[in-house]
């Protein structure tokens, strides 16, 4: 499945070289040379996403520690709000930040160890030790069923993106409003809710859709929307959660704001 | 019980503790992790002077629990939850008889819930009945997630969890608490699922099934059960706290479980240690709903708060409830949206 998470790096990427797009705040523009392994594998692992939180590792302080030999090795080190954290969802970002890191033009080896869990060390070797059979295998253990397990995620932060879209469309919202109407009024919203469907391979013309990309009947609209915005509830009530216990954790600084 | 602004709250306290997670009763790192990440979730949600040091979080004394929970907390009655951990603890983390043994001393102050694990089969079921006679349960409280040799957790659905199920409704244990955890393999199962909760609801209609923390972190999947199976209640233990720290979550949260469960399934639970009974109880009193969700979720009346803090919690339990503190019938007042219940056929899955 990293074929879509190692495309979105690649596209990642070219936006921070090129200092423009929504990557460029992370990558930072211009990086010089000495420092362009460091870069890109920072804007790499931006596009690693807790599957059950729907943002990036970075952003959510997941990754403790980024270091780059002079052979360009790469190690990093991630930390989790809790030692009890699920350890599937451990597995796969540990693997997802595996991957992207080992498909980054110019990296050596790559090394990517979880802190302070009660499954590090499983998962760590397991990761490590799965990283041999070529890039993607590692990502869900070759395990079809973890994979369907990231799946579901997957569809719930569409479903999540879906209602917030929803709310930005307020009265525009219609059954068949498509998605190229949908961009031109709330373009952010929008473009939030086409990232998550390349990356569950989910195509549909419509602004919201069900499971398999069939447009909402106007009657089962309002019921739709109202599940939808439960579970855009959960996801991000769970964030909170998560951030708040990392600071603590780590006696980070409290992040600004939030629900 | 809590009395503001003329009105009279019953507390019932659905969710409480007499743990030992001291060092000295730790087997191994799990049960040092386990209680750890307990006072991260108490330290990060708690207010500063309700905030304990991990030692004193560790093990507390009996005079703290009841000075903290009858003498400035207002619970009248608390139900003490028991969770074993014996593979991770030398005595358990805290058993039925350590829950009984405090409230033997406190009469009319505590309910013992038990406990079962259907991988102890057939001795078990025995155990079950014997732990019956003595502490004569209304309840049990389940951990799907514990750990026991080589298996990391099991399901509500397991054939021999049925058994077990059975054997609660032919003794008169009624209510099922259940509690998620996640477990470690196998790796490809969402250990938080709740969907097992709904297998059993349906199997077993005349039994209770109180989901703790509210199915946290898949409130989603909670509610949606929860519309199924109207024997499904939700534990507000965890999701309480953020009353203090995040309000507009917590004012999402209830909103979201009165619109699909009504007032009549929501049960207060401080999760003693964890967090404290005064504060938690004197802030959901305070407590409405942010003005500009109330077009999405109404307004929270003191009925429903009533309800909540305890009334509900004594119907499941058969507790007398003094006169004063009774709702006369169809006074509910619920606004738009709150109680309302699902008026939804499709969910977006």
């Amino acid at each position: 499945m990293t074929s879509q998470v190692i495309a979105a790096m690649h596209h990642g990427i070219k936006a921070a070289e090129a200092g423009a797009g929504p990557d460029a705040a992370v990558g930072g523009a211009g990086p010089d040379r000495a420092t362009t392994v460091r870069e890109a594998a920072w804007v790499a692992l931006g596009h690693v996403l807790d599957p059950e939180l729907d943002q990036p590792i970075t952003e959510l302080g997941f990754v403790a520690g980024l270091w780059i030999t002079h052979d360009h090795a790469v190690r990093v080190e991630l930390r989790l709000p809790t030692y009890f954290c699920a350890p599937n969802f451990a597995w796969l970002m540990v693997a997802d930040a595996r991957d992207v890191l080992a498909a980054l033009p110019g990296a050596g080896r790559v090394d990517v160890v979880l802190l302070d869990h009660f499954a590090a060390d499983e998962i760590n070797a397991g990761v490590a030790a799965a990283s041999g059979f070529g890039d993607g295998f590692a990502t869900d253990g070759g395990d079809p069923e973890l994979a369907e397990l990231r799946a579901v995620f997957e569809r719930k932060a569409q479903v999540a993106a879906q209602e917030r879209l929803a709310r930005a469309l307020g009265p525009h919202l219609s059954e068949r409003l498509t998605l190229a109407e949908a961009a031109r009024i709330a373009p952010g919203a929008t473009a939030a809710v086409v990232r998550r469907r390349e990356r569950l391979g989910l195509v549909s013309e419509f602004a919201v859709c069900d499971d398999q990309g069939a447009a909402v009947a106007a009657d089962r609209l309002p019921g739709w929307l109202r599940f939808a915005r439960t579970v855009r509830v959960s996801v991000e009530g769970n964030a909170t959660l998560c951030r708040g216990l990392l600071e603590t954790r780590y006696g980070l600084t409290p992040s600004p704001g939030g629900p | 019980m809590y009395s503001k602004d003329g009105q009279n709250y019953y507390i019932v306290d659905g969710h409480t503790h007499f743990w030992d997670g001291s060092p000295a009763n730790q087997i191994n790192r799990y049960g040092e992790g386990f209680i750890k990440c307990f006072y991260d979730y108490h330290s990060n949600l708690s207010p500063d002077e309700y905030k304990w040091t991990l030692e004193e979080f560790e093990r507390y004394p009996e005079e703290r629990m009841i000075h903290d929970l009858f003498e400035t907390g207002y619970d009248d009655v608390a139900i003490l939850q028991s969770t074993y951990l014996t593979d991770w603890y030398v005595n358990g983390f805290n058993t039925t008889d350590q829950n009984g043994q405090i409230a033997e001393r406190h009469p009319g102050r505590f309910i013992v819930n038990g406990r079962f694990d259907p991988r102890d089969g057939e001795a078990g079921l025995s155990a079950l009945e014997r732990l019956h006679e003595r502490w004569q349960l209304r309840g049990v409280k389940l951990y799907t997630a514990e750990w026991k040799g080589d298996s990391k957790g099991w399901k509500l659905s397991d054939p021999w969890a049925y058994r077990y199920l059975q054997k609660c409704q032919e003794l008169g244990i009624r209510n099922i608490h259940v509690h998620k955890g996640p477990t470690v393999y196998p790796m490809n199962r969402d250990a938080f699922d709740v969907a097992d909760v709904d297998d059993a609801a349906t199997a077993f209609p005349a039994l209770n099934f109180i989901v703790e923390h509210v199915g946290l972190p898949r409130l989603d999947d909670f509610c949606w059960i929860a519309t199924q199976e109207p024997n499904v209640y939700a534990g507000l233990a965890v999701a309480m706290p953020f009353i203090h720290s995040r309000p507009r979550y917590f004012a999402q949260i209830i909103g979201e479980l009165l619109y699909w469960l009504d007032d009549n399934r929501l049960l207060f639970g401080s999760d003693y240690a964890i967090w404290q009974p005064k504060w938690l109880v004197e802030k959901f009193v305070d407590f409405q709903i942010p003005e500009d969700m109330q077009g999405e979720y109404g307004e929270l009346t003191s009925d429903i708060k009533k309800k909540v803090l305890g009334l509900n919690a004594a119907r499941l339990y058969d507790l007398k409830i003094p006169g004063e503190f009774e709702i006369p019938d169809g006074t509910t007042d619920a606004g738009p949206g709150i109680g309302s219940g699902p008026a939804v056929e499709t969910a977006p899955r």
